[in-house]
């Protein structure tokens, strides 16, 4: 019982490792855009943009603050007119095709497009093939 | 067709060979940016501490330097003031980009880890570090006199990087 309550006090001494700033968040991280058209074409490119933090997040459900302030420059420059590519583009050009969910066609990717093709082709062959053994 | 037995063995062995691979050599998860030898973004950033003058791109001719993107509320910044200062003895010009900070903290966290940078920016909401391809805190570039990134250092600067990034430094002479 002594060991369990020494233990319980260390974890309630003990505080997390702050890796945030103590700026407040920007506003636009969290704030949609008052035009809602602007605002539809901002959040599907957030859903679509991943997060250089929790890289297995897109930036519109991560929490980090990086995440944030991607959300915010997404809206800003959509606000100010920019096309959803053209701000894709932009990162792109910055992280490389990873920052993307939708990966573009290139050579490094041709692969993972053209795979569904290829494996519906090798479907078919086998189906034929065991069609054929079985009408012999 | 006797071999085909073998088949399903063959693939679990295959799977453990990759996941195996995979536990003794993890991907890096390092985003690199692919500015690396293209020149800088224009920016200018206000000062971060009125002890230092601004950064602009503009400022970054004549010699090569190296940006270093930090906070003081990042636990590695501090962990890697001590390089920056060896760096800063050896002669290397450089130059802050401080991430979401203020200005007291900035100087308390300067009059506390030393002060090895010339001009310090303040990117207050990342729009600087996000137009360089930098992912994280801390973070630094050595940047040649015309401008051009010659090399970006990912995570904190520890003692065997120095070399490096003097090496780096003398070829962007």
């Amino acid at each position: 019982m002594r060991l369990a309550e020494a233990l319980a006090l260390l974890l309630l001494a003990s505080s997390p490792a702050f890796a945030d700033s103590s700026m407040p968040p920007d506003p636009l991280s969290y704030t949609q855009l008052p035009d809602p058209k602007a605002e539809a074409k901002a959040s599907a490119l957030m859903r679509e943009i991943r997060c250089v933090v929790c890289q297995g997040q897109s930036v519109a459900d991560s929490d980090a603050e990086l995440a944030g302030d991607m959300r915010a420059l997404i809206r800003r420059r959509i606000a100010a007119g920019e096309s959803p590519d053209a701000v894709r583009n932009w990162l792109v050009a910055r992280y490389g095709a990873w920052i993307s969910y939708a990966p573009p066609l290139g050579p490094e990717t041709w692969l993972l497009w053209a795979a569904p093709a290829l494996f519906l082709v090798l479907g078919l062959l086998l189906v034929r093939r065991r069609l054929r053994r079985k009408r012999r | 067709m006797r071999w085909l037995l073998w088949l399903p063995l063959a693939l679990f062995a295959l799977i453990i060979a990759v996941v195996m691979s995979g536990l003794i050599h993890p991907a890096s998860t390092d985003i690199r940016s692919q500015l690396v030898g293209k020149p800088l973004p224009e920016f200018a950033l206000p000062a971060g501490v009125p002890s230092h003058p601004p950064l602009a791109k503009a400022d970054l001719r004549g010699g090569p330097r190296l940006i270093n993107i930090f906070a003081s509320w990042c636990l590695p910044c501090a962990v890697e003031a001590p390089q920056l200062m060896v760096l800063k003895r050896a002669g290397v010009v450089i130059d802050g980009i401080a991430i979401r900070d203020r200005p007291e903290d900035l100087a308390a966290f300067l009059a506390r880890y030393g002060d090895p940078y010339s001009r310090i920016g303040s990117d207050a909401n990342s729009r600087v570090q996000l137009a360089l391809g930098s992912s994280g805190v801390p973070e630094s570039f050595v940047v040649d006199g015309r401008g051009v990134i010659r090399l970006q250092h990912i995570g904190d600067i520890r003692e065997e990087n120095i070399p490096t990034i003097l090496a780096a430094i003398e070829a962007a002479k």
